[in-house]
């Protein structure tokens, strides 16, 4: 049964003497109860603004939107009782101490004063803050925070909860943690809609991810699907001379599995293989008898880039400056095709 | 983490009529008490609502008393009004510089994702500013007792002046909290609040009489709202010197009635704005 469902989203932003911002242009979304859906995007795909939209935060300038059937436009006083929502900014505040910022949030989901001491004390417990529950929040480290924001979204039993990316910014040990919580959460049928940058995070937590880019879904389907559209590992290369490409790329086309990309400089070189420890094997054996030098080589598995080079045709991540070059070598080779 | 979820229902209450009367209570009075933690918590508003008042009633008390002669009266009488006006009105700021920084924590939007009332946060912030300037009062009212300055009406004018005070610096509250919504920065907020209010307590009735001062100035003063505080407080207190001219404008003429309706006219436009306000913000 369909549980949230967002349908031609739109969302213009017009910052002062600037372009026009498409945050959402024509979003659709549907998630069924009890399961949990993974929005997966980059920064700036549109992916908080869909949370803020089905969380009464922000209206879309068209498009529709319900929640267990009720318009989250039209009632968000209706939506609010029956939703949990931690944001990648936790929203806390400061100067409280872990169990006042919870009491707080109890009372104003209009628990007795009683009941809600008892379950701020209990979800410290849960989210194991015990130590820390009497200090101001302005004290806590990264993760603790995150743990009292999540734990405020689960003051009141929510039919539905809203991670936005919850993991972002975390050191690796705290990441682990929260995806232990969000696992136990899953685990007792609570429908989940979870944004993310990471296709790991997608594949370890979500039934079901939706891929967004510039407002809009451009692909949708359980992990297994998304990563078999992508192929497999991948066998990623490093030369010492730019002068060995052109061998090199005709020997990689040969034992791998989709067409090599090869970085701007030349040195670079990564291609699809469906048995990548062999396509290695093989390519290095190759590369020894045709006294090709290598600096670096190695496999590795699907990333986010990956998905988005295959359905954008660009990067994830314009930060990086090697995947910017290499995305803009493929657009290159697309061109002369 | 077995049993995360098995959260208790929200408790219904009895009639929804009755219950929403008592949630709208129930929220103002936790949002409140929240802003009296963070007073707890942050002792430079303690200071600055306690100190800083004490320190202003001090130095004008004994920096100025000697070379501002005010005919038929004593210039410990005369500034008192005007001491409170000014820290009253610089307390009502508060709202504004906390609703930004609240904006850009974040916590708005927890707030807005709640079944809280929308009126609550507003409420709970200018309930804090409230309660601050009334301790800043009681603070000022007792040091100016020590320096000599006494309430020469009654002792129910003298309360109804701290509650003139106090509700034109409410009423302020609401239009800074508005402000600090629209401008998201709660730096530019101190900044511009104190560029705009300084000069606005200075040129007014608040530290000298206004017939002293030169010809333009002496203009925004009689028309400064402030004026009209100072000189309604200053009436109701009894602190108006004997000798004072006779006041040549409608709004010091009748000074109280003009706050009065001051009050009204900021509370009727910027209750209703700021709350349209808050229904629309969002941190990012």
């Amino acid at each position: 049964m369909t549980f949230i469902e967002a349908c031609g989203l739109t969302k213009t932003y017009t910052p002062r003497g600037a372009e026009p911002v498409h945050a959402l242009d024509g979003l659709d979304l549907v998630v069924p109860q009890g399961t949990v859906t993974a929005l997966l995007g980059p920064n700036g795909a549109g992916k908080t603004t869909t949370v803020k939209v089905l969380t009464t935060l922000i209206r879309p300038d068209s498009g529709t939107a319900t929640i267990d059937g009720i318009n989250v436009i039209e009632h968000p006083e209706q939506i609010r009782p029956i939703i949990g929502v931690s944001g990648q900014y936790a929203a806390v505040d400061e100067n409280l101490t872990g169990f006042e910022n919870l009491d707080m949030v109890g009372r104003l989901y209009h628990l007795g004063a009683k009941q809600s001491r008892a379950r701020a004390t209990e979800l410290i417990k849960l989210f194991d803050l015990t130590e820390a529950q009497n200090r101001p929040v302005k004290g806590f480290s990264g993760g603790m925070r995150r743990r009292i924001d999540l734990a405020g979204a689960l003051v009141t039993r929510p039919r539905v909860l809203f991670l936005d990316e919850p993991t972002t910014g975390l050191d690796p040990r705290s990441r682990l943690g929260m995806w232990d919580i969000i696992t136990t959460l899953v685990g007792e049928g609570t429908t989940v809609l979870l944004t993310t940058q990471y296709l790991e995070e997608a594949d370890q937590l979500a039934d079901s991810i939706s891929v967004i880019d510039d407002g809009k879904v451009i692909a949708k389907g359980t992990s297994d699907e998304l990563k078999a559209s992508i192929g497999g590992q991948r066998v990623e290369l490093s030369l010492v001379s730019a002068d060995d490409s052109a061998t090199a790329l005709e020997i990689m086309t040969q034992f791998g599995s989709s067409e090599p990309i090869v970085t701007a400089d030349g040195r670079g070189l990564t291609v699809n293989a469906e048995d990548a420890p062999e396509a290695l094997q093989r390519i290095l054996a190759e590369f020894g008898s045709r006294g090709i030098r290598l600096f670096d080589a190695g496999m590795r598995r699907p990333t986010l880039d990956d998905v988005f080079l295959r359905l954008t045709g660009h990067m994830a991540s314009d930060e990086d400056g090697a995947s910017v070059s290499s995305s803009a070598k493929i657009e290159d080779r697309a061109g002369k095709k | 983490m077995t049993s995360t979820l098995e959260a208790p229902e929200r408790a219904e209450t009895t009639a929804p009529e009755t219950s929403a009367l008592m949630n709208w209570l129930n929220d103002g009075w936790i949002t409140t008490r929240r802003n009296l933690i963070k007073i707890k918590r942050v002792p430079d508003i303690l200071v600055f609502t306690t100190l800083q008042p004490i320190m202003f009633v001090l130095l004008f008390t004994y920096v100025y008393a000697g070379v501002i002669n005010i005919p038929g009266s004593t210039y410990t009488e005369f500034i008192m009004a005007g001491i409170f006006a000014q820290t009253v009105v610089f307390g009502s700021t508060y709202s504004g510089s906390a609703m930004a920084q609240d904006l850009k924590d974040g916590i708005i939007d927890r707030f807005r994702t709640l079944p809280m009332s929308p009126s609550a946060v507003l409420i709970g912030r200018t309930n804090g500013d409230l309660l601050i300037n009334a301790t800043s009062m009681i603070v000022m009212m007792t040091t100016g007792f020590i320096v000599g300055w006494r309430v020469r009406s009654s002792l129910l004018e003298g309360l109804a002046a701290v509650g003139l005070l106090l509700l034109f610096a409410y009423a302020l509250s609401w239009v800074m909290a508005f402000l600090g919504m629209s401008v998201r920065s709660p730096e530019v907020i101190n900044n511009a609040s104190f560029l705009i209010l300084f000069p606005l307590t200075f040129i007014s009735n608040a530290f000298v009489p206004s017939d002293t001062l030169p010809g333009p100035l002496r203009v925004i003063a009689e028309f400064n709202p402030v004026s009209a505080l100072v000189l309604g407080a200053r009436q109701l207190f009894g602190n108006v010197p004997a000798q004072a001219p006779p006041e040549t404008v409608w709004t010091l003429q009748n000074p109280i009635l003009t706050v009065l309706i001051g009050v009204a006219i900021m509370l009727a436009i910027f209750v209703p704005l700021s709350i349209r306000k808050f229904e629309k913000i969002s941190t990012r």
